[in-house]
């Protein structure tokens, strides 16, 4: 056998790869989106991954060439597997959302250091056919543009849900954005109407596009408030999946084509779909006009009631219905295990307790659910808001348990509020309200609560853990 | 215009896929139960990991040492997005398996 069959024979094998690879994928997400198969969709879409990268290692020819550096490029896969597969089993499942943000920062990343570096080697010959102007450097820049933007809002996403970045909002800000983005567009045309022999010649053009995409994606996610994250989030793992997509046009790689397309395009409507179950708009997040705290909220007049923990254990245990409504407050104290404890307790006594789950309960749409599934609360008892309402008027005690903006009745009745129209599980329609806090602090939307000052709330201030782990004590008692 | 035409003649069968993939793409997750959003984003975050393999070709054809350098950054950080996806979705979804 000479050379060249060997060699056509390893593509087609590769190029078959691909397709099962594709498919893998494709499956793999639709699973993903059923509750009973999403195990094995993830299992599946996974071996497609592997089969691929195994097929590319062996079977990857440019101009004839094989694979080299194999060395130093299982090193660098045994690094990345050690590190990713310790940071994903170690983390606690709170930290959830700023960890799928930290990952996705890191595929950006590969993508912008692949175009970094296939920029210098885009082939004369185009270039003396067509100029910069060709499909090549177009999506070795929009690669790099895109993959870079979403490093770097990824690492500010997943800082600011990590709580060691603050928020920045300065009116001007979305001039400055804007002002960037006409700019990168700009220099991305400029770049590619240069007249040169080699690409390598504008190199440092391509660095200074490279830092300028990098400070739009920092300054993009800067003023973008926290309740917001998840969007942005999704948002820029959709931006992740066009970057792939980027690379698999400069190599011809149906793999990461579709791979990269399919994240590209399901991301942004799970984006959209996150949108609208916040009733937010997608403009309005980008351009972050979030929770700007600069309306004056309806004045606070009223006074907070209090409860103590021996009244709230006598109001629960002899109740009929009972829902709950956790919040990222639950999740943040780990109360979820002791939480699950206080419902079988009532349980035992004969009440019926539900859990309410507003769509965007925690920082991420599904967030609770899989924070309380972790605590063998059973799917069943899981009720989403929209579900919930009706009932909640023939609802002895509701249960508020650091819950905050996804109860605020402002929503429904303040048009200045910047969360007016969002979706909220209304709390207020039930007889008794218990609301545990640790404080009068505001939620992630930074605005005021009147449902704290309804005459049916009862507030129960404390840690949510040592208070419920109180109540249960208390309900044992009885 | 003829440039523009020509790149489209060239590229017709990836433009058909590319169109049929963002179809598929919005087709195959447009039914998500909201409970799902997050494991599906999480899982999704981990097939656009898919760029390890430009990575590896980068890294594979890589001659100077600062090619080396970042390719291999490329590699790592590539895996990190492969491995620590897949991982941390099968975590996410073993929690609602367990009670059935």
């Amino acid at each position: 056998m000479n050379n060249l069959s060997l060699f056509s024979a390893g593509i087609s094998v590769l190029e078959i790869v691909y397709i099962l690879a594709s498919i893998l994928f494709i499956l793999g997400l639709k699973m993903l989106s059923h509750p009973l198969t999403a195990r094995r969709g993830n299992f599946l879409a996974a071996i497609g991954m592997v089969m691929a990268i195994i097929a590319t290692i062996l079977f990857h020819r440019k101009d004839g060439e094989p694979i080299r550096n194999l060395g130093f490029i299982l090193v660098a896969m045994v690094i990345g597997t050690i590190i990713g597969w310790f940071i994903a089993k170690r983390v606690k499942m709170t930290a959830m959302p700023q960890l799928v943000s930290f990952f996705n920062g890191m595929g950006g990343a590969a993508a912008a250091l692949i175009s970094m570096m296939e920029f210098p080697h885009v082939s004369p010959e185009l270039i003396a056919r067509t100029g910069m102007a060709n499909g090549h450097v177009l999506a070795i820049l929009l690669g790099l543009v895109i993959g870079s933007v979403s490093w770097a809002g990824s690492m500010i996403a997943f800082g600011k849900l990590d709580g060691w970045i603050g928020d920045l909002r300065v009116k001007a800000m979305r001039y400055v954005n804007i002002t960037i983005l006409v700019f990168i567009i700009g220099f991305v045309v400029y770049i590619m109407t240069r007249d040169v022999q080699a690409s390598s010649e504008l190199t440092p053009l391509v660095i200074i596009l490279f830092v300028t995409a990098v400070v739009y994606g920092v300054l993009f996610v800067m003023p973008i408030g926290g309740a917001d994250m998840p969007v942005v989030i999704s948002l820029l793992n959709s931006f992740t999946g066009m970057a792939a997509a980027m690379g698999g046009f400069l190599y011809s790689n149906q793999a990461m084509l579709t791979g990269g397309i399919l994240v590209g395009s399901a991301g942004t409507i799970l984006t959209v779909l996150m949108c609208r179950a916040m009733n937010r708009s997608l403009l309005n997040i980008i351009v972050g006009v979030f929770g700007g705290g600069g309306q004056a909220a309806a004045s606070t007049t009223g006074t907070v009631k209090e409860i103590t923990v021996s009244d709230a254990a006598v109001l629960l245990s002899y109740s009929k219905k009972v829902v709950i409504v956790p919040g990222y407050g639950l999740a943040v104290a780990q109360a979820q295990h002791i939480c699950h404890e206080l419902d079988k307790l009532l349980d035992e006594k004969g009440v019926e307790v539900k859990y309410a789950i507003h769509p965007v309960a925690g920082r991420m749409p599904g967030h609770m659910n899989v924070l309380l599934a972790e605590a063998d609360v059973p799917y069943e008892q899981l009720i989403e808001s929209d579900e919930i309402n009706p009932d909640l008027p023939n609802t002895d005690v509701v249960v508020v348990i650091g819950a905050n903006d996804v109860v605020n009745p402002a929503a429904e009745d303040d048009p200045s509020s910047p969360i007016y129209g969002m979706p909220i599980v209304k709390v207020r329609d039930a007889k008794n309200i218990i609301v545990m806090k640790r404080g009068m602090g505001k939620g992630y939307a930074a605005i005021e609560n009147m449902l704290f000052f309804n005459d049916k709330t009862r507030m129960l201030f404390g840690d949510a853990k040592t208070t419920l782990q109180n109540l249960v004590n208390e309900v044992k008692a009885l | 215009m003829e440039g523009f035409l020509k790149f489209f003649m060239e590229n017709r069968a990836i433009i058909y896929m590319v169109i049929l993939s963002i179809f598929l793409g919005i087709e195959v997750i447009s039914h998500v139960p909201a409970i799902l959003h997050t494991p599906l984003m999480s899982g999704a975050n981990a097939i656009h990991g898919v760029v390890i393999i430009g990575a590896i070709i980068v890294m594979g054809h890589a001659e100077t040492t600062g090619a080396m350098i970042l390719g291999f950054l490329a590699v790592v950080l590539g895996t990190l997005n492969v491995v620590g996806g897949f991982v941390v979705t099968d975590r996410m979804l073993e929690m609602f398996k367990k009670k059935k």
